[in-house]
C-alpha cells in the first residue's frame, strides 16, 4: 500500500523523517508558488500568497520545534496557542462589564488544565473544564450578582473554554502516549498525522472548492464553501489518512476507517460553526496576529472538532494507555 | 535614565503589552518616525499610553512622549517620579485652564524640540464601547504653533475593557490599533478639528466590534 514508504524505510528513514520531508517540500513548493504567481495574469488572486507562506514557515516550524521538545515543548506551545485563542474569542463575544474577573479566572482553567497533563492524570482533565469549570463560572457569576443577561454571558464563556482549551489539549494528552503503545512513529506520530490531516483538509477543500466549485453548501453562514469543495475535500482527506495513517499511528482496519471518514467532515463541521460565530459577531477575522491568515482561531477552527474525535477513535480503536 | 526606560519600554512593556493586548496593529506604516509629531488618540484607559508606546521602534522611542495631565501624573512624588522618567511625559496643567496660564506650553516646547507627542483630545477618558468624547481643541493650537508637524489620527480598539477608568487588574483582551494617514493644520481651529474628529471616526468605523452586552 505505501510503496513510498517502504522504499524510504528501505533506505533508513523513519516514518516522521519522510513525513516533515514531505510536508517541507509542500512548503517549498508553496513558497516558489508565491514568488512566481503574483508576477503573473492572476498575480491579484495570490497577492497575499507570500505572506500566507512566511506564516506557514513559522506555524510549522514551532510545531516541529514543540513536538521536538516532547510533551513538555507541547505542552508549553499549545497553552499559549489555547491562551492566544481564548483570548480572541472572549474579546470578540459579547461580554457583560461584571465579568472581567469571570474571564480573568476563564484564563486561569489554562493552567490548570495543564497541570493535569504534566501530573498525567487523564481522569482529571476529562472533567475539570466540562464538569467542574461549567458549574463554578457561573456561580462565580452569580455571586457578583448581575443575573440579566446571565444564561448567555455564562454560555459563552463555557463554550471558548470547550473549544480553545479543553478541546486544545487532547493533543498534548496525546504526546503522553508511551512509545510501546504506538510503536509505528511514537507519541509524535500520532499528533503529526493529526494535525496533517486536519489542516490538509482544510487546504484540500479550498483548493477542490476554487477549482470546480458550484452549488453552494451553507450560503448564509459561509457563503464561499461549496458541495464540491466539501466532498473533493473529504475523498482526498480520507485518501491522505488510508495511505499514510498505519506508517504514523497503531491504527488498522475498521479503526482506520473509522478515522479517515469521519475527520474529513468534523474538520468542515469546525470551519463552519466558527464561520456562524464570526458572522454572528460582524468580523471576517478573528484578529490579524498571524499575517495573511486572520487570527489564531481562524487557523484554529477545525482542530478545536477533530483534536477530541481523533483522540477518542484511537483511543477505543488502538490506543491502551487511555 | 533615558536606557532605563528604553529598557523598560523593549524588556518589560512590550511583551506585557502583547499579552494583554496582543497589540494588533493596522496602519503601522503610518505611524511617524521622526519629530516633531503629533499622534492623537482616543482615550479610554491608562492601557492606551503603555500600549501606543510599545509600537514604537527602539531608535524612536527617546522622541516619543505622552502629554498627560499633571492634576493626575504628578500628584504624588512615586507617581511623579515614573511619569516624568520612565514614561517621558509633558504635563498639561488641567486645572490652570483658564487662568491666563499657558498650559499648553511644555508641549509647544517639546514640538519645537523635535519630539513625537501622544494627545489624547478627549481629555480624559471615557467608557470603552462608547462613543468618543467632544475633542478638546489644545491639539488645534498644538498643530497651529507648529504646523510642520504632521497629525497622526490613531483609534485604539479594546483597552477600556484590558483596564477600565477605575479598575485595578488588567484582564487580557485583544485590542486593536488602527492607524490612519497624517493630517495637517489646515489654517484654521474649526476646520482642522473637523477633520481630526472625521479621520478618528473613520478609523472607528473599521475597527472590530466591541461589545458589552446591554446590561442597564
Amino acid at each position: 500500500m505505501t510503496k513510498l514508504a517502504d522504499t524510504l524505510q528501505l533506505i533508513g528513514a523513519s516514518p516522521l523523517a519522510w513525513g516533515c520531508a514531505v510536508v517541507a517540500a509542500f512548503l517549498i513548493a508553496g513558497s516558489a508558488a508565491a514568488l512566481i504567481l503574483p508576477r503573473t495574469s492572476a498575480g491579484p488572486d495570490f497577492a497575499d500568497l507570500g505572506k500566507r507562506m512566511i506564516s506557514w514557515w513559522v506555524i510549522i516550524g514551532l510545531t516541529a520545534g514543540s513536538l521536538v521538545g516532547g510533551w513538555q515543548g507541547t505542552s508549553v506551545l499549545f497553552a499559549i496557542v489555547s491562551f492566544l485563542a481564548l483570548r480572541e474569542f472572549l474579546s470578540l463575544a459579547p461580554a457583560r462589564r461584571e465579568d472581567r474577573l469571570i474571564i480573568l479566572l476563564a484564563y486561569l482553567t489554562i493552567p490548570i488544565s495543564y497541570l493535569f497533563v504534566i501530573i498525567n492524570i487523564y481522569m482529571f482533565y476529562l472533567v475539570f473544564i466540562p464538569v467542574y469549570v461549567f458549574l463554578a463560572l457561573p456561580f462565580l457569576m452569580a455571586c457578583i450578582g448581575q443575573t440579566r443577561g446571565f444564561l448567555a454571558s455564562s454560555a459563552t464563556i463555557h463554550w471558548g473554554l470547550v473549544t480553545c482549551v479543553y478541546n486544545i489539549g487532547f493533543i498534548p494528552l496525546l504526546m503522553r502516549v508511551p512509545r510501546w503503545d504506538a510503536p509505528q512513529a511514537g507519541a509524535v506520530g500520532l499528533v503529526f498525522l493529526l494535525l496533517v490531516a486536519t489542516e490538509a483538509n482544510d487546504v484540500f477543500q479550498y483548493v477542490v472548492g476554487k477549482l470546480i466549485g458550484r452549488r453552494k453548501i451553507a450560503p448564509k453562514v459561509s457563503p464561499g464553501k461549496t458541495w464540491e469543495g466539501f466532498l473533493g475535500g473529504c475523498v482526498l482527506t480520507t485518501a491522505l489518512i488510508i495511505l499514510i495513517g498505519p506508517d504514523f499511528t497503531p491504527l488498522r482496519g475498521v479503526g482506520l476507517w473509522v478515522v479517515a471518514l469521519s475527520l474529513p467532515p468534523v474538520g468542515f463541521a469546525g470551519d463552519v460553526t466558527f464561520s456562524a460565530i464570526k458572522r454572528d459577531i460582524g468580523v471576517k477575522d478573528t484578529s490579524h496576529f498571524i499575517p495573511g491568515h486572520g487570527g489564531v482561531l481562524d487557523r484554529l477552527d477545525s482542530l478545536t472538532f477533530t483534536a477530541p474525535l481523533y483522540f477518542h477513535l484511537l483511543a477505543y480503536y488502538a490506543l491502551a494507555t487511555y | 535614565m533615558t536606557w532605563l526606560r528604553l529598557l523598560l519600554i523593549t524588556v518589560v512593556l512590550r511583551p506585557w503589552a502583547r499579552l494583554m493586548t496582543g497589540a494588533d496593529v493596522i496602519g503601522r506604516e503610518h505611524l511617524p518616525l521622526t519629530g516633531p509629531a503629533i499622534i492623537a488618540a482616543n482615550h479610554n484607559s491608562h492601557v492606551d499610553t503603555l500600549l501606543l508606546l510599545t509600537l514604537f521602534p527602539a531608535r524612536t522611542l527617546a522622541r516619543v512622549r505622552p502629554a498627560a495631565a499633571a492634576d493626575y501624573f504628578l500628584s504624588n512624588p512615586a507617581i511623579s517620579w515614573v511619569s516624568r522618567n520612565l514614561i517621558g511625559i509633558v504635563p498639561v496643567d488641567r486645572s490652570a485652564v483658564g487662568s491666563g496660564v499657558d498650559v499648553l506650553a511644555p508641549a509647544r516646547a517639546a514640538l519645537e524640540n523635535g519630539d513625537i507627542l501622544i494627545i489624547f483630545p478627549e481629555g480624559t477618558r471615557g467608557e470603552a464601547g462608547e462613543d468618543m468624547a467632544p475633542l478638546k481643541s489644545g491639539v488645534a493650537r498644538l498643530a497651529e504653533a507648529c504646523p510642520r508637524a504632521p497629525v497622526t489620527p490613531v483609534w485604539i480598539q479594546g483597552a477600556g475593557r484590558v483596564l477600565p477608568k477605575g479598575a485595578h487588574i488588567p484582564v487580557p483582551m485583544t485590542c486593536a490599533v488602527l492607524v490612519g494617514e497624517p493630517i495637517h493644520w489646515t489654517g484654521d481651529r474649526a476646520s482642522f478639528m473637523a477633520a481630526l474628529k472625521q479621520a478618528l471616526e473613520a478609523l472607528h468605523a473599521q475597527a472590530p466590534p466591541l461589545k458589552w452586552c446591554e446590561t442597564d
